[in-house]
């Protein structure tokens, strides 16, 4: 089995994951804005727990986003780094598809919605069906939307969508015809390092990976309203 | 020792390889400047995304030049600040990254300290210790250096850098960003005297500049020529001129009394401002009759490169330094904070 390290800071939690032998070991922090000073410990903590150094492995994968500007590309910057030190193969992983695998269904499957706030009252969307086996199938792809605008793909179980992540707290904001479809939503529910790994462990056997120079930050939102910095 | 260095504070992304035998081995830069200019300064959010692209391709650039591999370098320096915290974490997190996968030593590097070494990496470098004026967009300081990481602030701005104010006065002329280089060209067409600036702050003692009451007496000038009828080209390429000779003017009399001050007989040069034509003229004729010499680092190590982190960053490396696991990113940092290279890493 493939020896994986994953890394995601695309929220206000920093985690880090190792895949070893099928066993998923993850380190995270809650505390905001720490990545760039507990990313690198977590990742010490956990190969010496699993007797490891960052030869080992066999791949690396990351929360690609969307999220935090600065967020991804804490993670992009030192996953290309360790990436291009070690020559390994990388899998990029939507922080949003991560998210709806914190969602897992006792038995079958369940469709999950999963929403991230992006601020400037809009919302990171995609919607995907998420299997016991912890394995997903996208419906939505991620995109950019407007609470008002946010729209369900049609499936067979049409009334038991799951919502994950911070943009539920656009509820007042968001269709009624839609919240009425959701059986449940976890709006606390944030991107974690375990799901990278997990969604990334079949890519990286199905040589589904990027080199280096391509781990790059998917940030969804390219129109910002660029602003110089003040006074220069 | 073989040290890779890498910039990412504000809108340059350098990248350079630093060896304690042959010195410098390679050096490779991206400019961000064209992609800032319609914005009349630089754009944080598109400098990170940019640099996050350039990067890797820089670090594969000056590997081949040099004939290497990743294997053989030594260790890594990294700007830590200050700067631009996004553009900061870009070099950062990629260069913790790099060594520890490679297993060697990283540290950050103080941008400004960086600039002051800069002419160390001419095969004719200053010896210490010596003067500094370090001159660019964000900073305007005269530095008493006498070793490395023994920093003495003799004097700074009170307002707008050097540079900053360039790039307003040229905002004013109708030019583009950068200021610097524009106000130059523009100047070498200006009629000598027909406009006298004040030299500010230069009529008290001290060592402190302040430079935005000229952007002010720009602006006025332009006005009351404008007003009697006379915005032509030529207006404007006598303010120009008028306008570098003062900043140029200001600069070496404090440059003077800093060296006549500490009886230093060394003065360097470092920074974007450094590359000014009329500067380095001026501060020339300057030293002569002081018996001093000036130094400046060739034109592409005065603005923001990878060579002058490799070139810092191997210095303390070679002593022992280097970073804990904290990625460091610090847009505010003194440099007098600095420890000598006696300090433990």
């Amino acid at each position: 089995m493939a020896r994986l390290l994953a890394v995601d800071t695309s929220a206000q939690r920093g985690s880090v994951a190792l895949a070893v032998d099928g066993e998923v070991i993850v380190e995270h922090s809650d505390e905001p804005r720490s990545h760039t000073r507990l990313l690198e410990p977590m990742m010490n903590r956990l190969l010496a727990r699993a007797g490891l150094s960052l030869n080992d492995l066999d791949g690396l994968a990351y929360g690609r986003g969307p999220g935090s500007f600065t967020g991804l590309r804490i993670t992009a910057g030192f996953v290309q780094g360790i990436a291009w030190g070690l020559d390994c193969p990388v899998v990029p992983v939507s922080s949003l598809a991560a998210m709806a695998l914190s969602v897992s269904p006792g038995s079958g499957s369940v469709p999950v919605a999963s929403a991230l706030d992006a601020r400037m009252g809009e919302v990171y969307w995609s919607c995907y069906r998420v299997s016991a086996d912890r394995t997903l199938q996208v419906l939505v792809d991620d995109c950019l939307l407007l609470p008002g605008d946010l729209s369900l793909p049609s499936v067979a179980d049409h009334d038991s969508w799951v919502g994950v992540g911070t943009g539920w707290q656009y509820h007042e904001a968001i269709p009624e015809a839609l919240m009425s479809a959701m059986t449940s939503i976890d709006a606390d529910a944030m991107p974690d390092a375990a799901d990278v790994a997990r969604l990334a462990l079949p890519e990286l056997a199905r040589g589904n990976t990027v080199d280096a120079a391509a781990v790059q930050p998917s940030y969804i939102r390219d129109d910002v309203g660029w602003q110089k910095t003040p006074g220069r | 020792m073989r040290v890779l260095g890498i910039e990412t504070s504000c809108d340059e992304t350098g990248v350079a390889i630093y060896d304690t035998e042959q010195g410098l081995l390679a050096h490779a830069l991206h400019s961000q400047v064209a992609a800032h200019a319609g914005y009349g300064g630089v754009v944080p959010e598109l400098a990170s995304r940019d640099h996050i692209r350039r990067l890797l391709p820089l670090c594969e650039q000056v590997l081949s030049e040099a004939g290497l591999a990743r294997r053989d370098l030594d260790a890594i320096a990294y700007t830590a600040g200050p700067g631009l915290i996004g553009a900061l974490m870009v070099g950062s997190t990629f260069a913790h990254g790099l060594a520890r996968a490679l297993d060697i030593p990283v540290l950050g590097v103080h941008h400004m300290e960086a600039h002051l070494l800069a002419p160390m990496l001419e095969p004719e470098g200053p010896d210490f210790p010596f003067v500094a004026l370090l001159v660019s967009g964000g900073h305007t300081q005269l530095v008493r250096v006498d070793d490395i990481g023994r920093y003495e602030l003799l004097g700074e701005s009170v307002d707008d850098a050097a540079g900053e104010a360039f790039d307003k006065a040229a905002r004013m002329l109708g030019l583009e960003y950068p200021g610097g280089p524009r106000i130059a060209a523009l100047a070498q067409e200006g009629t000598p005297d027909r406009f006298r600036f004040p030299r500010p702050m230069t009529n008290r003692p001290g060592l402190d500049f302040s430079f935005s009451g000229l952007k002010t007496y720009t602006r006025n000038t332009l006005r009351d020529a404008t007003e009697a009828g006379e915005a032509d080209h030529q207006l404007h390429a006598d303010v120009a001129l008028a306008f570098q000779t003062a900043v140029v003017e200001t600069l070496a009399i404090k440059c003077r009394r800093a060296l006549e001050q500490t009886g230093i007989r060394t003065l360097i040069v470092a920074g974007g401002v450094g590359a000014n034509r009329a500067l380095r003229d001026r501060l020339s004729a300057m030293v002569e009759p002081l018996e001093c010499r000036v130094f400046y680092p060739r034109p592409e190590f005065c603005t923001d490169n990878g060579a002058m982190i490799a070139f810092a960053g191997h210095e303390r490396l070679r002593a022992g330094q280097q970073d804990g696991p904290e990625m460091l990113a610090w847009p505010r940092w003194s440099m007098t904070e600095l420890p000598g290279l006696d300090a433990a890493g």
